[in-house]
């Protein structure tokens, strides 16, 4: 790393960055923590509630039941797409014309619009007119998620495992193409296992762009709000309201703005606090 | 062993491709068909769902609508971004790590809990049903990513570069703009090929920014689903619509994709 | 232990090789003899590379076969074909401590970890690594990590010989004698077999013992340093080997001696007759050109000083000719004329030495 120099000028620089995402993060911010702190009755008129609110969400089920089922969604997602992921791009052509090809199939995925996904999740899965609703009544498996909470999951999960793993998939492989091919041969003279070449050659040089991955999906996940609520719209009941799903009905459908400011706050917070401890472990690794 | 290396990569694109084949595959069918018969491949192949769509100017508006705000907002990520990161990749001043974890974590600020805020904001601002709304209100989390790619591909150019300019007298500006960026251009693309993405795909602060004028296609497509009925057909034909321009923009950067996502260091 | 030989071996990255320049390797019979030191010697994209990964094993040869000893080894893969390769780029273990590095080969073999410590201290004293056993390898420097990739091969004691593809490559200057040294001395402490990939003569012939030189993925000659420098069998081995490099001047011959420029330039033999249509040409070191009172008339073009010796360009006609001449020496103001010593006179036809 070579050395910066000190240059309070440097400020100019980074100034019209600072001013946009200010004007977009801090005063949205600020009205937030005004909402979650009073208590209105329509016409504008505030009455200050403290922290009443905060209280109220933290103890409410409703509240935990979402976080629970937000945890748990986040969890398996994460614990599906990154080893799938990863053995995907261990398998991939590490050179060729077929790379390209693989690259811009696996990308689509990504770059469709998010209740596009769940658009075309939900005519994909609908146990009549889908090609995998039908697909599994047709194996004998009674199959409607639009019903049952077991199916709605396994959905759920589906889609995320569908739109969302090529994000592993093309991290990891952009950490395995910076392996010389050197290393590669030098493990085969040296007649290690394939198990060893991914412990000792592969996982090292693929540990950055993971931390990334899995703080990008752990991130997205736990904001998602689109993809779910266009496929089930939290149902069946709440089986699949994650947290945004829940947020956003409080606020817009209840117009209880101010448990809903709190709950945003503490979800933030949340958001903030689990990938600050998660890069923070990640990069005292590295530097050990 | 060896031979079998290409299953799982094609399983693995055939699984992708199976929903998008079945939402062009409806797109091209009646509502009729859809409705009453199961079919692998368009029975009555037609072409009146997008017929529609070209016709009806609150469809084809809300594709230009969407490309609008996320070009607009493409292009000012990316313009703020780049002397940020280089005061990042090249300097120490007040502040700077801080600042720099700030940024990023607006990243992790969850939309839902801004759509509110956001509409009232540019409310007040008399931005409301604008692009410049949409462009605006998602450099929030596309400004961060964009920083964070530059600053690294920035960080790969070694410090002589500037120093040898400046020892050639150029002007900083000129430098910038005819030298520096040029040798970045790969990681410019990459920026720009990521807010491109994240604003085409993000919905739910462009919906509750817009109202008529700046609406969105793929709002377009949601508002059309709940309102008149059930008209499948032409929702598969809107979605399959907004993929087109997303599979454009991968097939232009292909050879960039692997680099870009190792964020221009591994 | 034992000699490792390639018959009638040739080999093309392409999938259907046709014409002459899509082969990599063209057809070669090489022997490589117990316990020698070899040295690999060609410009970059001659196929040193290709040859070296198709003795480890690395590559399979598209035609002919692989024999180390009485043992067909062409498809055997390379962790059982006992040998050991260092690259340009060193290669080791980031995860692992230098101690776990050199054990690694060992440990993936099965052997018991008391073997695996006597061998492991054994090779790190001779590298003199000893005392950074514990470290992690990832933290040492571009030398010491090419000591553990060395250190790697030397630590298996089945292996039968040492592949080295330019190791030096990232090694500091002052370093690169030091290694060098170190490489010899082991080669007579093991007496494994050493071949040393290297696009550098100075390498090449301090370090072997016998020099392969390949040009555009042939073999061109095998000898010693000697050899190579007085019976270049290969114009391309005259200009690449030696400094300046040989001169090489059309000819045609008459009466078994070559004429240059309508000038009878004796040789040693004489010259058997050759069939029309090829390309002749004489082939005289500037160590063996001298200036004589009568022979072939030149005008000096420019004189540089290398030290002991000066070296002096001539012209005759179109041709230019480079001759050394010992420190202080007078040369010739006007009228000067050089002369070939005989014995170190070749005669080359299509590039290879027919006398």
């Amino acid at each position: 790393m070579a050395t910066k120099t000190y240059n309070p000028k440097a400020w100019l620089f980074v100034l019209p960055v600072v001013i946009l995402v200010a004007f977009n993060a801090l005063i949205p911010l600020m009205t937030v923590v005004n909402y979650s702190v009073q208590e209105t009755f329509g016409d504008n008129v505030f009455f200050w509630e403290g922290v009443g609110w905060f209280e109220q969400v933290l103890h409410s089920e409703r509240f935990h039941a979402s976080l629970l089922r937000q945890l748990s969604f986040t969890g398996i997602i994460l614990a599906i797409e990154v080893p799938l992921g990863v053995a995907i791009a261990l398998t991939m052509p590490r050179r060729g014309p077929w790379v390209s090809v693989c690259l811009v199939f696996m990308a689509m995925p990504l770059l469709i619009p998010w209740n596009v996904v769940g658009a075309t999740w939900n005519i994909f899965a609908l146990p009549d007119i889908g090609l995998l609703g039908r697909g599994i009544n047709a194996m004998g498996i009674d199959y409607n998620f639009t019903q049952q909470p077991l199916a709605a999951w396994f959905t759920t999960i589906l889609m995320d495992v569908w739109h969302w793993t090529s994000l592993v998939v093309l991290l990891a492989y952009a950490g395995l193409r910076s392996i010389p091919d050197a290393y590669y041969q030098a493990a085969k003279i040296d007649g290690a296992s394939g198990w060893a070449v991914f412990r000792h050659i592969q996982l090292p040089k693929m540990k950055r762009v993971l931390t990334i991955a899995i703080l990008l999906r752990f991130m997205d996940s736990f904001m998602i709000y689109t993809e779910p609520f266009v496929l089930t719209g939290g149902g069946p009941g709440n089986t699949t309201t994650f947290l945004s799903i829940d947020l956003v009905k409080i606020a817009l459908g209840q117009f209880d703005l101010g448990p809903a400011a709190a709950m945003s706050l503490i979800y933030f917070m949340i958001v903030l606090l689990l990938s600050w401890i998660f890069y923070t472990l990640m990069m005292r690794n590295e530097d050990q | 062993m060896r031979k079998a290396t290409w299953l799982a990569p094609t399983l693995y694109i055939l699984f992708l491709m199976l929903p998008i084949y079945w939402l062009v595959n409806m797109s091209f069918k009646t509502t009729n068909e859809i409705l009453n018969v199961f079919t692998l491949w368009p029975q009555n192949f037609t072409l009146e769902n997008y017929e529609k769509i070209f016709t009806d100017s609150t469809w084809y508006n809300g594709y230009f609508n969407s490309l609008a705000y996320v070009l607009l907002n493409t292009a000012i990520s990316v313009t703020a971004a780049l002397p940020a990161a280089y005061a990042f990749s090249r300097y120490r001043f007040l502040g700077d790590k801080h600042l720099f974890f700030w940024l990023l974590t607006n990243r992790m600020a969850p939309p839902a809990v801004f759509a509110l805020p956001f509409f009232q904001l540019y409310s007040a601002v008399n931005l409301f049903d604008t692009h410049i709304a949409v462009a605006l209100a998602h450099t929030l989390f596309n400004i961060p990513l964009a920083v964070w790619i530059l600053e690294g591909f920035m960080s790969g150019v070694p410090k002589e570069l500037d120093e040898t300019a400046y020892v050639d007298g150029y002007p900083f500006w000129r430098f910038f703009l005819r030298i520096f960026m040029p040798t970045i251009a790969a990681g410019i693309g990459v920026a720009a090929f990521f807010c491109f993405m994240f604003s085409w795909v993000e919905l739910l602060l462009a919906k509750t920014l817009t109202a008529v004028v700046a609406k969105p296609i793929a709002a377009t497509m949601t508002r059309t689903a709940s309102t008149s009925g059930y008209e499948l057909g032409l929702l598969a034909a809107a979605g399959t619509l907004t993929i087109v321009p997303g599979a454009f923009v991968i097939y232009f950067v292909r050879n960039y994709i692997a680099k870009g996502f190792a964020l221009g260091r591994v | 232990m034992s000699k490792i030989s390639l018959k009638n071996m040739r080999h093309s990255y392409l999938a259907n090789p046709a014409a002459d320049a899509d082969w990599a390797l063209k057809t070669m019979s090489v022997d490589w003899s117990d316990g020698g030191a070899y040295a690999l010697l060609g410009p970059s994209g001659c196929g040193k590379t290709t040859l070296l990964n198709i003795i480890s094993g690395l590559l399979a040869p598209t035609e002919g076969t692989v024999w180390f000893g009485d043992k067909d080894v062409t498809n055997v893969p390379p962790d059982r074909r006992n040998i050991a390769q260092v690259f340009q780029f060193p290669v080791v273990y980031d995860t692992m401590s230098v101690y776990d590095n050199l054990a690694f080969p060992l440990r993936n073999r099965g052997v018991s970890e008391d073997d695996v410590d006597r061998r492991v201290r054994e090779i790190a004293t001779m590298l003199e690594l000893d005392g950074m056993l514990t470290n992690r390898a990832s933290g040492l420097t571009a030398d010491g990590k090419q000591k553990i990739s060395l250190g790697r091969g030397l630590v298996r004691d089945d292996v039968s010989a040492i592949l080295f593809d330019e190791p030096l490559t990232v090694i500091d200057p002052h370093l690169k004698w030091v290694l060098r040294s170190k490489l010899k001395e082991l080669h007579q402490r093991v007496g494994t077999t050493m071949i040393y990939v290297t696009h550098d003569q100075t390498e090449a012939l301090t370090f072997a013992d016998q020099v392969v030189v390949m040009h555009e993925g042939t073999v061109v000659q095998i000898g010693t340093p000697v050899e190579l420098f007085e019976r270049p069998r290969h114009t391309f081995v005259g200009h690449f080997i030696g400094s300046p490099g040989m001169n090489v001047l059309p000819c045609e011959l008459e009466g078994g001696s070559p004429l240059f420029g309508g000038i009878t330039v004796p040789t040693s033999q004489p010259i058997a007759h050759r069939p029309g249509g090829e390309r002749l040409e004489i082939g005289v070191r500037p160590e063996f050109v001298t200036f004589a009172p009568e022979g072939i008339p030149v005008e000096i073009v420019r004189v540089s000083d290398a030290g002991r010796f000066s070296i002096v360009d001539t012209r005759h006609g179109d041709h230019s000719i480079k001759l050394l001449a010992p420190e202080g020496q007078e040369l010739p103001s006007e009228g000067a004329h050089i002369r070939f010593d005989p014995g170190h006179t070749q005669v080359y036809a299509d590039g290879w030495m027919v006398g």
